[in-house]
Order: structure tokens, then C-alpha cells, then sequence
């Protein structure tokens, strides 16, 4: 089994590992409070500040449709560019740490 | 086996055709309830007042029986056609709850959105968009945020931590029967629920499109889940997802390309369209807003474009907000669906081709919304179905050439077959993961230990499924009367209360053990339940009995002046009349004359709760060697180290 092969606090303490810890912590909470905030914002707005949420932008298009939008647009340029992040950086660190450990002698 | 369970088929279809042959139960009431199906988690409020007293039998969408039934055929072969593939591949317990880890991130995606986009977004969305304007647009917002969550917080981590159900991710630092238990009961709770008002829903669809009476509707869809999970597991349920999405979307695609069209495909003409629709002005002035007399200088179209004619309680908005939110992310057959690729890469790449398809579907709601409120008529619309869910069939039919002409039959019934497969997509995504929690939680591991091989899991697995199945088409019988929007609300305000806060802390924090799983899940899954239980969700009788005394005391008046009832008039005293006598002295099923609770969303009060729960029980009762596994768990979910082992074992 692999609980007798890694010693797994000492894998936690990896300079590797943390650096993925903590670049990983950084980036996906914060864009998570970001998404999570707007999207509460909306139902705020709209629940109290309507006059806001009515003023026209484009023609008969105001800001509470625009701003409903902007959730989908927010999701999709959160969903591209965590996924460059991961292949970019949160996966080669992954890779770099396995390789270390391997080298270590540890079999995967 | 195998005779066991065509015998079983065979049985079920007789008492079809048994069903089949008594009366049609009354049409009436039927759009009501669709209309509550629509609102999904429980929308606050501003549903029309059914009128109960109307006896009127409702209009009704006119489908061409044989281009529908044909579609259907269609939809049915083909299905049937992936489960024979599906079959003789399903040799393992692996195979029969993820698909052996075989599905790519891409095919995943599609399968997720299939899971996710249920009959109540395709049909009730569009719905509360051409009757609410753009409060029914912000209600979409909150599962793209939902997947969001998941994405940056969990897919990853649960794809490395587990194995089929949600109990192996939370037994990862410890198998304690105690988890495996609670998980499972959250997860029959949540999927029972869930089901149970896909199953209502989709009987009052059917008998509302079809004229199929509601119980051949029920053993109709029920037989056909049985089928596709008890044999072909989770590889047929997820191409039968994949396809109904790809269905999905090339349905709401064309019918939004054709409504762009007629609005010389110019963003700003559209919604100028919507504004300046006179029938738009009427139904927001008299049904929404009830000014009688229009007043001076207010545009009543425009005010279709601003938000707060649907949901009107801000606090019970954001409840919904949370569980929309959360409950997205802890519903237990959307977890299920990250086991079934090779590597947590793949599960990232499956959540971010969903936020795109889905995120693409609920954009085009837009027009399919306003195109109905534009070219049917939101007040056509409401005459249908008080809950909307007429609006993208009627706006089909519209678009392929009206009432009788071909193109019109032709878009409807393929409008309608969509539907139709959106809800055997996700009938059998829940019976799925229900089956899972009981055979693989409750029978493997804490009957049986975790000893018991493969080819007994596999049977274990079929049976629950069919008993699961069986069990759906019967509650779907009974629950004909229940309410669809408490059974949904339920199941999202559990998922939220119950399922998220222990998935959260027990991937996030090192102290977290064995007492606070079982005590968060418990707190959480029946702070949520109670609170729906007292809450305005359900019928209260005595007010029954208060709107029973109006129109009597309304019509007596009248009667009293010397003014001759209407035939519809002495009908509707006559129904107020008994509808006052039977609820005068009557309470809640709690027993309650009014709701305890004020919100139709607990989720505000039931979440804290359930973080609460979770976290108190933790520190009452600390486990070191849980603490002590944090290390192993958070290395493995955040490297995947070593789950090539925790796969095969």
C-alpha cells in the first residue's frame, strides 16, 4: 500500500510542495472571493439599489442585464485563465515534485 | 440476474397498460404545479394567486401526436442503442459507477451539463423570463457561480480523493462506518428529493403535452432509467447526458438564431422590441404591477428590463443565492461525475467545458425568454402554464410556422423530445448516485466490511438500482400532489447545509475528524429540512380557508345587491364553499396555522448551521490521528500521488 512508501509529512514540507501550496492557495481563493463577491453584489443591487441597476447603457439595454452578463463573462475568463495557470504552473510544480521524489528513490 | 430483472420490466409495463386503462386523472391544477416545478429552489414569491375557483379547463399546447411520439421513438432507440454498447462493458463495480475512469474531461463536460440542466432550467427559465423579465435572467446567474466553486475549490482535490460516492471522499483520513452512514443518507436524502420532483415534474409534462395520463407518464420514464442504469451504469447515463445536452444546446441555439433574425440580428433592436411590445406594457401594468389605470409617464416596459417583479424579498433572494450556490456544489451525483475521469486534469478541463456549455445555455435563455415575450405574449404564455414552462415550446412552434403547419409540428415535437430526454438524463444521474451511496456505502462497506468482490458489488449495484427505480416510480405515483418547489428547495437547502460545509472543512482543515463530518451533516441536513417544514412552502389550510371566505364573501355580496350569478360564478362559490369547509379547522402537516419561518429559503439560517455543527463537533471531540492524516490527504488531493493505487485496490 502506499501509506508505508511516502513519507508524507515530510512530502508537506517540501519546498516544492509548498510553493505549490501557496501559489494554488493565493491564486484560487482570491478568484474565488472575486466571483463569489460580484455574484453577491448582484442580488444586493438588485434587491436594493433598482434605480442603479435601471439606468440605459446601449438603447433599452441597462445595467442590471449588463451586469447579470458580466457573471458569464467573469466565469468563462475565470474558467481560460485558471486553466493557462494550471498547465503554466500549478502542473509543471506538480511534475517537479514527483520527479523529486522519484529521484529520492521513491517508485510511483 | 438478468431474468430477474426483465421479469421485473416486463412487470411494470403490464401495469402500465393496467394504469393505462383508468380514467385520466383531472387535468386540472396540473399547469399549477408545473408552474411551482419551474421556480426550482424555491423562488421568493410573486407567483400569480392561483385561482381557485376558476373551473375553466386551461389551454393547451397543440402537439401533432405522431411527429412527437415518433420523436420520442427516436430518442428511446437511440438511448436503448447506447445501453445494449454500454453493457458489455460494465464488468466491474469501477465500470458500473464511473465508466472505469474512462470518460475524457471533454465528454465529462458535456455529461455534467446534461446532469445539471434539468427539464425546470430548459423549460422554467425561459419561463420566468417572458413572464418576470429580468429577475428570471438573474435567477440563472447562480449555478454558473455554483461551478465555479467547484472548479477553483473542489473538482480537483475530490477527483484525487475519491473513488464512487461522496462517502469515500469523506472517509479519506479514516474509514469510520459513522461517515459512511451519514454520507449516504445525505446523499439518498438529497438525490430522493431531487428526484422525486423531476419525476412529478416530468408526469405533469407529459400528461400536459402528450394527454398520456400522469401514472403511464411515471412508469414510463421510470422503466426506462431502470434500464439504463441497471444495465448500463454510469457509462449509458453519461452518454445519455452527453446527448441530451448536445440536444439541449442545438435546440436553444436555433431557436435563439431564428428569434435574433426576426430582430434584424441587432442586440439593441431586440430589447427595444421587448420595451416598446404593447402586450409586454399590458402584462407588467395589469398582472404585476395591478395598476388598473395606467399611471402618468411610468413605462411599464421599461420596467420589464428592471429587476424585483419576481423576487421580491432581497433576504430570501440571497438565501436562494446560497443554496443555488452551494447546493450546486454539494449535490452528490454532480461529485459522482468527477470519479468517472482518468486524473484531476481531466476533471478541471470536464468543470471548465461545463461553465461554457452552461454558461452558453443560460445567455440564450435570454432570448428565448424575451423572443417569447415578444412574439407569443407573455399573457398567451400565462393563459398556458402559470409557471411559464410553455414559453420555449410555444416559441418554437411560432418559429417553425404556427399552430398545424409542418415546420411548427415539426420544431415543436423536437422541442418537446428534448425535453423528454433532459429528463431521463437526470432521472438516472440520481438514481445513479442513490444507488451508489446504498450499495457501495451501506451494503460494501459497512455490511459487508469492504469484503466483497467484484462480480457481488456489480450485482449488489444492479439490484439497489432497480430497488431505487422501482421505489422512484412508486414515490412519483404518490407524491402526484406534492409540492414541486418544496421538494427542490429541499433538495438544494440540504445539499448546501448538509453536504458543503463537511466537504469543505474536510478538504481545507487539518482538524477536522470524524465527529465533526457526522455532526455537520446531521445538523445541516435537518436544520434544512425542519425549517422548509415551517416555512411558507407549505399549505397552510387555515389561509386556504381565508381566500375561500374572500370569494364567498365577494359573491354573496353580490348576490345580496340582486345581481344574477353567472354559471362560472355559482360554480366558483359552490368550490369556495367546500374549499372553506374542508380547511377552516385544518393545520400544516406540522400542525402549524401559519409558517414558523418567514423565508421559502433556509439556506441563510441552515448553512451557518451546518458550519457550526461541523466545526463544534470537531473540536468537541479531536481525533490526532485524523489530524495526523491531513498531511497524506493534502498531498495526495493537491499532487494526486498514490491514487493510481487508491483507484485499484
Amino acid at each position: 500500500m502506499a501509506k508505508e512508501r511516502y513519507d508524507w509529512t515530510e512530502i508537506a514540507k517540501n519546498p516544492a510542495f509548498l510553493e505549490l501550496h501557496n501559489r494554488k492557495k493565493f491564486f484560487l481563493y482570491g478568484w474565488w472571493a472575486f466571483s463569489a463577491g460580484s455574484y453577491f453584489l448582484l442580488l444586493l443591487g438588485a434587491g436594493y439599489t433598482p434605480g442603479l441597476f435601471s439606468i440605459e447603457v446601449f438603447g433599452n439595454i441597462n445595467v442590471g442585464y449588463l451586469f447579470a452578463l458580466s457573471q458569464f463573462v467573469i466565469s468563462f475568463v475565470i474558467a481560460v485563465y485558471y486553466g493557462r495557470v494550471a498547465d503554466r504552473v500549478f502542473d509543471p510544480l506538480t511534475k517537479k515534485l514527483i520527479d523529486e521524489l522519484k529521484y529520492k528513490g521513491g517508485t510511483l | 440476474m438478468k431474468n430477474l430483472v426483465t421479469t421485473f420490466i416486463v412487470a411494470i409495463l403490464l401495469a402500465t397498460a393496467a394504469y393505462a386503462a383508468e380514467p385520466a386523472a383531472s387535468t386540472q391544477a396540473v399547469s399549477a404545479v408545473i408552474a411551482s416545478a419551474s421556480t426550482g429552489a424555491g423562488a421568493s414569491t410573486a407567483s400569480p394567486p392561483v385561482s381557485r375557483s376558476e373551473s375553466a379547463a386551461p389551454a393547451k399546447v397543440k402537439t401533432n401526436k405522431a411527429i412527437t411520439l415518433s420523436m420520442f421513438a427516436l430518442i428511446i432507440g437511440i438511448t436503448l442503442g447506447v445501453v445494449v454498447w454500454a453493457a458489455r462493458k460494465t464488468k466491474t463495480a469501477a465500470d458500473f459507477y464511473t465508466a472505469g475512469g474512462g470518460i475524457t474531461g471533454l465528454q465529462n463536460g458535456w455529461a455534467i451539463t446534461g446532469d445539471v440542466v434539468s427539464a425546470a432550467s430548459f423549460l422554467g427559465m425561459s419561463g420566468l423570463i417572458c413572464l418576470y423579465g429580468i429577475d428570471g435572467f438573474l435567477y440563472s446567474t447562480g449555478p454558473i457561480l455554483g461551478f465555479i466553486t467547484i472548479l477553483l475549490l473542489m473538482a480537483e482535490p475530490l477527483r484525487n480523493a475519491g473513488k464512487y460516492t461522496m462517502g469515500d471522499i469523506l472517509c479519506a483520513r479514516g474509514n469510520a462506518k459513522s461517515i459512511r452512514a451519514a454520507a449516504a443518507i445525505s446523499t439518498v436524502v438529497v438525490s430522493v428529493f431531487y428526484l422525486l420532483a423531476q419525476m412529478v415534474g416530468a408526469g405533469k409534462l407529459m400528461q400536459l403535452l402528450l394527454d398520456i395520463p400522469y401514472r403511464v407518464s411515471v412508469i414510463g420514464v421510470g422503466t426506462l432509467l431502470i434500464i439504463y442504469v441497471v444495465f448500463g451504469g454510469m457509462k449509458a447515463t453519461t452518454w445519455v447526458q452527453i446527448i441530451k445536452a448536445g440536444l439541449l444546446l442545438s435546440a436553444a441555439a436555433a431557436i435563439s438564431i431564428l428569434v435574433f433574425v426576426k430582430s434584424g440580428m441587432n442586440p439593441v433592436r431586440f430589447f427595444a422590441d421587448v420595451v416598446n411590445s404593447g402586450n409586454v406594457q399590458d402584462h407588467v401594468r395589469m398582472a404585476l404591477l395591478n395598476d388598473p389605470v395606467p399611471v402618468d409617464g411610468f413605462d411599464y416596459g421599461k420596467r420589464f428590463l428592471q429587476p424585483g417583479l419576481f423576487l421580491k424579498n432581497p433576504l430570501d433572494q440571497i438565501s436562494l443565492g446560497l443554496a443555488w450556490v452551494l447546493g450546486a456544489a454539494g449535490l452528490p451525483h454532480i461529485m459522482m461525475r468527477f470519479f468517472t475521469v482518468p486524473n484531476a486534469k481531466e476533471a478541471r478541463k470536464s468543470i471548465r467545458v461545463s461553465v461554457f456549455l452552461m454558461g452558453a445555455f443560460f445567455i440564450l435563455t435570454t432570448f428565448l425568454g424575451f423572443g417569447a415575450a415578444i412574439h407569443i405574449t407573455p399573457q398567451k404564455v400565462a393563459a398556458m402554464d402559470k409557471g411559464g414552462n410553455m414559453a420555449t415550446l410555444l416559441l418554437a412552434q411560432f418559429l417553425g410556422g404556427g399552430e398545424g403547419s409542418i415546420g411548427g409540428d415539426l420544431f415543436l415535437a423536437f422541442v418537446c423530445a428534448v425535453a423528454f430526454a433532459t429528463i431521463l438524463a437526470v432521472v438516472s444521474g440520481l438514481v445513479l448516485a442513490a444507488s451508489a451511496a446504498i450499495a457501495h456505502d451501506i451494503y460494501v462497506n459497512i455490511i459487508r466490511d469492504g469484503k466483497a468482490d467484484q462480480s457481488e458489488q456489480v450485482k449488489v449495484a444492479r439490484i439497489t438500482s432497480l430497488v431505487v427505480g422501482a421505489a422512484a416510480i412508486l414515490m412519483g405515483i404518490a407524491a402526484e400532489k406534492q409540492n414541486i418547489v418544496a421538494l427542490v428547495a429541499l433538495a438544494f437547502a440540504v445539499a448546501a447545509s448538509g453536504n458543503f460545509p463537511v466537504i469543505i472543512l474536510s478538504l481545507f482543515w487539518r482538524r477536522f475528524n470524524t465527529a465533526g463530518i457526522v455532526s455537520g451533516i446531521v445538523v445541516g441536513t435537518v436544520a434544512a429540512i425542519g425549517l422548509v417544514l415551517v416555512s411558507p412552502n407549505m399549505t397552510y389550510p387555515r389561509n386556504v380557508a381565508a381566500n375561500a371566505q374572500k370569494i364567498i364573501l365577494a359573491l354573496e355580496n353580490k348576490q345580496a345587491e340582486g345581481v344574477e350569478l353567472a354559471g362560472k360564478e355559482l360554480a366558483s362559490l359552490d368550490k369556495a364553499r367546500v374549499d372553506y369547509d374542508k380547511n377552516k379547522n385544518g393545520t400544516s402537516i406540522m400542525g402549524l396555522d401559519q409558517p414558523l419561518f418567514p423565508l421559502k429559503n433556509p439556506g441563510i439560517v441552515s448553512v451557518p448551521l451546518g458550519f457550526l455543527a461541523a466545526i463544534f463537533g470537531c473540536l468537541a471531540f479531536r481525533d490526532r490521528r485524523a489530524e495526523e492524516m491531513f498531511d497524506e490527504m493534502y498531498v495526495r488531493q493537491n499532487t494526486g500521488i498514490g491514487i493510481a493505487t487508491a483507484v485499484d485496490h
